[in-house]
């Protein structure tokens, strides 16, 4: 075969290397679609088809139509549940996000030792979700915990953080904030594609750092705080392991902590009711998809794009 | 932050002017002029080392905790190493009923699993959408993403019922066999992302070379996107070692018991009175990750400022 032939090959004939290609592509993504079809869309697909049953996996399921979904409407723990998660998605996030963003800022602008902070500010959101992690916080948070001793220097008198229902789910608030360090390299990252002209053109005009900041850094910074504000809300969403660990798996004191997930794997894992747990699941999907969608839909209103222009 | 004269601004580009400087050098040099005022780097940095070691305070506490006596722990704050009580580690290591080695082995062994299965079906996967054009690419490649997002607890209640169905239960298979079906989507699109980088030049040389796709993608792809394997082998390391929940569900027999099962255990066991020992379990359930972090931070924050990933 000659090399033209082999360009001409390359350069037109789709047909022949289409059909090639599906073979390929479908050999390199079998384990891709036995997965998406056993361990993703299959169970997906079973796991509607249990919320509709009362199931305790050892008799088989039993078509009781849209009774879990009655139940849940009467549930007060669930309702208590999703009380405890949107208060812990919607203060922990914002607070986390905020913080990200302004060490971020902070470190920007070629400060000395940014790599040494950008570490120590980024270690703990490895460490955040660790199961030692949550013990070490039920410990410091205790009665006789580290914050108490602490606050005794001030003179003030501590309580045991954990064991009040008050400030049980703050805890756990805290220890989310303190994973800000991935979301805070998301905004280190962000920050560095803004070209340096930018400010140059302002300082020219006369803008202030403050007016630099509103008018050019944070603009072009949305579609960032927009990337980060989707990925922490639907891990927020799904938080277990740090309310199961500091409430020692009850989600209390007085289901102050029973995470939405929580009380999914005591009604499913503990309780065997898999039925209702299947309808709790879709539940979840349902709540994370539609604040996914807002999210989406708002991000018209303030969300900049830099090459819409 | 501090509100600025326009006019200490506008300094270095007065000296662009002058000296005929690209503007991009201009600000790095005006950069290294913050520094000059040491006043205000010194109260900055001052105020940022504070913070990181708020930030890290507790972790130095625990680990300065592990090595004291009971007695002490909670009434020193303090985060300098004042007694050296190996004790802890030695009675924390057999205080379950099986010694800590067994649970640190399981951990390793779902750890390894885990990074074999991503490695090779996430790698195949991404080659197929960042390379092949086949039918209905664009709806696939849109379902990958979508099952990101998807919640695990929405499909654990049916895979418990099929993994238990096939004797799965109480083995590492339900933890392990998904990962070697490419369930972690979030990997599919870090290497779809990385591969899309590699010049196509390579792929058709080697194609003109008489090269089929397996050959191409073992031998030309693969070897050029090692950075991308190595941070998708440091995120499953972080993520499977960390991984409680389904662990948690799959593994109930205390000989099967993973470290985050054990250090569970350790807490209903010891019903909160020997924090020492705990603590010394606890630092040695982070060391792995700790290390990690020493010798893969590269591409950890490469990782999560191209993909997002935690």
């Amino acid at each position: 075969m000659s090399a033209l032939g082999e360009l001409r090959r390359i350069k037109g004939s789709t047909p022949p290397k289409q059909r090639n290609q599906n073979r390929a592509a479908f050999l390199f993504l079998l384990p891709w679609f036995l997965g998406l079809a056993l361990v993703t869309i299959g169970p997906m697909a079973a796991s509607l088809g249990l919320s509709f049953t009362r199931y305790n996996l050892l008799s088989p399921p039993r078509f009781n139509g849209i009774d879990n979904f009655v139940r849940m409407l009467e549930d007060e723990r669930l309702h208590t549940s999703l009380g405890v998660t949107f208060q812990y998605v919607f203060i922990s996030v914002p607070l986390q996000l905020g913080l990200a963003l302004l060490l971020a800022v902070a470190l920007d602008r070629g400060l000395r030792g940014l790599s040494f902070y950008r570490s120590a500010f980024y270690l703990p959101s490895l460490l955040g979700a660790s199961v030692a992690i949550a013990m070490l916080w039920r410990q410091i948070f205790g009665v006789d915990g580290l914050v108490n001793t602490v606050l005794a220097w001030f003179g003030i008198e501590g309580q045991g953080w954990i064991s009040n229902p008050d400030t049980a789910l703050g805890t756990l608030m805290v220890l989310n904030v303190w994973t800000f360090g991935s979301p805070m390299v998301i905004f280190l990252a962000g920050l560095r594609q803004i070209p340096a002209m930018y400010y140059e053109a302002a300082a020219v005009d006369g803008a202030s750092r403050r007016q630099q900041f509103w008018r050019i850094t944070m603009p072009l910074l949305t579609p960032i705080i927009f990337f980060n504000l989707i990925l922490q809300l639907i891990g927020a969403f799904q938080s277990f392991t740090q309310a199961f660990i500091v409430s020692g798996g009850t989600g209390g004191p007085v289901d102050s902590t029973l995470f939405y997930t929580l009380y999914l794997y005591q009604r499913g894992f503990a309780n065997l009711d898999m039925g209702y747990a299947s309808a709790m699941a879709w539940l979840l999907l349902v709540i994370i998809a539609a604040f996914t969608a807002i999210n989406f839909w708002a991000s018209k209103y303030w969300v900049f794009y830099d090459d819409q222009d | 932050m501090t509100k600025t004269d326009p006019a200490v601004d506008l300094a270095p580009l007065t000296e662009s002017v002058v000296t005929g400087l690209p503007p991009e050098q201009v600000r790095d040099d005006r950069r290294k002029n913050a520094f000059r005022k040491p006043v205000s780097s010194l109260i900055r940095h001052a105020i940022l080392i504070a913070a990181a070691l708020l930030m890290l305070y507790p972790v130095i506490w625990m680990v300065v905790s592990s090595v004291r006596p009971n007695d002490v722990i909670f009434r020193e704050p303090g985060i300098i190493f004042d007694s050296f009580e190996i004790s802890n580690y030695v009675d924390g290591w057999n205080a379950l009923s099986y010694p800590f080695n067994t649970y640190l082995l399981n951990s390793a062994l779902v750890v390894l699993g885990s990074i074999v299965g991503n490695l090779v079906s996430c790698s195949m996967a991404a080659y197929a959408f960042a390379r092949l054009d086949f039918t209905g690419k664009r709806f696939w490649f849109a379902i990958m993403l979508l099952s990101i997002m998807l919640p695990i607890h929405v499909i654990i209640v049916p895979q418990y019922v099929l993994f238990s169905q096939l004797g799965w239960v109480n083995t590492f298979l339900p933890l392990i066999v998904p990962k070697l079906l490419a369930t972690d989507a979030f990997f599919i699109f870090l290497m779809v992302q990385f591969i899309r980088g590699i010049p196509r030049e390579l792929d058709e040389a080697a194609r003109i070379d008489g090269a089929g796709h397996p050959r191409i993608f073992l031998q030309i792809i693969l070897p050029l996107m090692v950075p991308a394997l190595a941070t998708v082998t440091i995120f499953t390391f972080i993520w499977t070692w960390n991984d409680f929940f389904s662990q948690l569900i799959y593994l109930t027999k205390p000989a099967l018991y993973t470290v985050p099962l054990a250090l569970n255990a350790f807490q209903d066991a010891q019903s909160a009175t020997d924090f020492g020992e705990m603590f010394a379990m606890s630092v040695v359930s982070l060391i792995p990750i700790f290390l990690i972090f020493l010798f893969g931070q590269r591409f950890l924050i490469k990782g999560i400022a191209t993909t997002g990933i935690k």
